[in-house]
């Protein structure tokens, strides 16, 4: 569906983007991570055919950006970033704008622009001056404008940027919605939102691809993956000796009554804390098993191990 | 026949968003008050005792050296202020249809300001029975030159963000173009340049690429080929330019 091959984007001497590859099929959600600045917003103008790539190429259901732009932006539906639109027109005159560009006319135009405006929920402002409107619900004109062709191919550069907890829920439920008949390319840098809606994740730093798995994947290399946090009523000097002489713990961390025992070997230590706990009259209110946190591997991944540490 | 369904969907758009602000109608007021009273009262239309429009003719490279890069200014810098560039040119069109259509759309805008124009043609035929010939050939110039002047505030537009920015600097652009060919000012300069043979072709070179003696020439009814093909190419020219900027500045 969609498959980038070595981008590379360099304004004067500065290397925005350098050597970006990847494929996304139908049926994936694809994260686009990274901190600001590190190349997400070039990749996707570049994929889109705003900017043209200094090398490299990207091909959108076999049509190459490059040679064959105009066939190539058919097969895209594109949300930019800070969802621009026409401020002087109604809703429903910008829509059906953008379905005349698109080709649609007459009675086809109208039935796509309802449909794009039901989907997006935007009936109650249709008539109104997408200037007028707030921020979220121009986020969603921008949005129905990206959907209203059924591209097989769907960018949104930060979907849910600026929106409150309600329309970014309401976001992501569509992009599930969609998510099995598309491509779909989402760049943010809200990491619940990868858990929430992305099959894969990619994380990008200084203009390369640091790390690219299911967001399962990127979990597990946290240094955080397989420990345990026990919670217990009474914190006691044994209780933290007992732990640290665990053969499948690195280390022990206490906070108050809540120690964190860092794994040695992530597969064994629950099981090996779950007997310790059982053989001793410790009164544990609390036993979780972590998964990782993928803010911590992005943290790490984005900033190089020496600078994570010493921000910690 | 697929290339002309997008830039058509553009036309549409820039013209209705013309009208839909209060640009459209600020202009054309302005315009027609302004004509009507540069001819009516300045240039003297019933004194003149002549049944023709040259007193009205006459002020139209003046007045849309002012209105015309007004209309333009926002073109492209407004899109490049508010991001929209990012949507229109991510849409399947490409550059150049998306600058033919702008261009097309605010040249029929001004082409509707100069159909405005019309009763001082009803009365210039009701006072006397006018060459037809000749106010045709006046408003077919004055159309071309309202579109040359279009086309350097597009390119004046293309280059920068700020509205404000895009005007000054066309119409700055524009008035050198006229001035460079307008009589009073060639024949000063051709006086003072008298002694040096360089500096006279110099000049003759410059003042040919002027609006002005083009301009006059239609104006006065003589239909030669090398006038329009000036203002054409001029067109040409910076709509040419027009897409060199936006090709290497639109992201910026």
């Amino acid at each position: 569906m969609l498959e980038i091959q070595e981008l590379h984007k360099h304004f004067g001497p500065i290397q925005a983007v350098r050597g970006v590859s990847f494929q996304v099929e139908k049926g994936e959600v694809l994260g686009f991570l990274g901190p600001n600045g590190a190349g997400k917003s070039t990749t996707m103008r570049m994929i889109t055919g705003f900017l043209p790539p200094t090398s490299g190429t990207a091909r959108l259901n076999g049509h190459d950006i490059t040679d064959d732009a105009v066939e190539a932006k058919r097969q895209i539906g594109y949300l930019p970033e800070n969802a621009p639109a026409y401020g002087d027109m109604t809703v429903t005159n910008f829509l059906r704008f953008i379905a005349e560009v698109r080709g649609f006319s007459g009675k086809d135009r109208d039935l796509r622009v309802d449909a794009a405006i039901e989907k997006a929920r935007l009936s109650s402002v249709r008539h109104q001056t997408i200037g007028t409107l707030s921020k979220g619900y121009r986020q969603r004109v921008c949005f129905s404008q990206a959907i209203l062709h059924d591209p097989p191919v769907l960018i949104m550069d930060e979907p849910t940027d600026g929106l409150d907890p309600n329309q970014k829920h309401l976001v992501r439920n569509m992009i599930r919605e969609m998510a099995s008949r598309k491509a779909i390319v989402i760049s943010t840098h809200i990491l619940e939102e990868v858990e929430a809606v992305c099959s894969r994740a990619i994380i990008i730093a200084n203009g390369r691809i640091v790390a690219n798995g299911s967001p399962a994947e990127l979990k597990a290399r946290s240094n955080l993956h397989g420990a345990v946090e026990l919670t217990v009523k009474q914190p006691e000097e044994a209780i933290y000796r007992e732990l640290s002489g665990l053969p499948s713990a690195a280390r022990v961390e206490q906070d108050g009554p809540q120690y964190t025992i860092y794994p040695r070997n992530p597969e064994r230590l629950f099981t090996d804390v779950t007997q310790l706990v059982r053989q001793h009259d410790w009164h544990p209110t609390g036993l979780k098993h972590i998964e990782g946190r993928l803010e911590d591997v992005f943290r790490e991944l984005t900033l190089g191990p020496d600078t994570s540490n010493r921000l910690n | 026949m697929d290339c002309l369904h997008n830039t058509k969907a553009i036309i549409k758009r820039e013209l209705k968003s013309y009208f839909e602000s209060p640009i459209a109608y600020v202009f054309l007021v302005v315009f027609l008050m302004l004509t009507a009273f540069l001819t009516f009262m300045v240039g003297r239309y019933y004194e003149n005792g002549q049944a023709d429009l040259r007193a009205f003719f006459w002020w139209h490279p003046w007045v849309y050296l002012i209105l015309v890069p007004a209309a333009a200014m926002r073109l492209w810098a407004e899109e490049r202020r508010s991001g929209t560039i990012e949507l229109l040119l991510t849409l399947p069109v490409t550059l150049s249809q998306a600058i033919l259509g702008k261009f097309l759309a605010a040249w029929t805008f001004l082409a509707i300001a100069l159909v405005l124009t019309f009763p001082v043609i009803l009365t210039t035929y009701y006072l006397g029975s006018p060459d037809s010939g000749v106010i045709l050939c006046g408003y077919i110039g004055s159309f071309f030159l309202a579109g040359t002047y279009l086309s350097v505030g597009m390119l004046t537009s293309a280059m920068t963000r700020n509205q404000v920015i895009s005007f000054v600097v066309s119409v700055l652009a524009c008035l050198f173009l006229l001035l460079a060919g307008w009589p009073p000012v060639t024949d000063f300069l051709v006086r003072a340049a008298q002694d040096s043979p360089a500096l006279q072709w110099i000049l003759q070179a410059v003042s040919s690429l002027s609006f002005m003696p083009h301009f006059e020439n239609i104006q006065r009814g003589v239909v030669a080929v090398r006038d329009w093909v000036y203002f054409i190419s001029i067109m040409a020219f910076m709509l040419f330019a027009t897409h060199l900027v936006l090709e290497n500045r639109k992201a910026s």
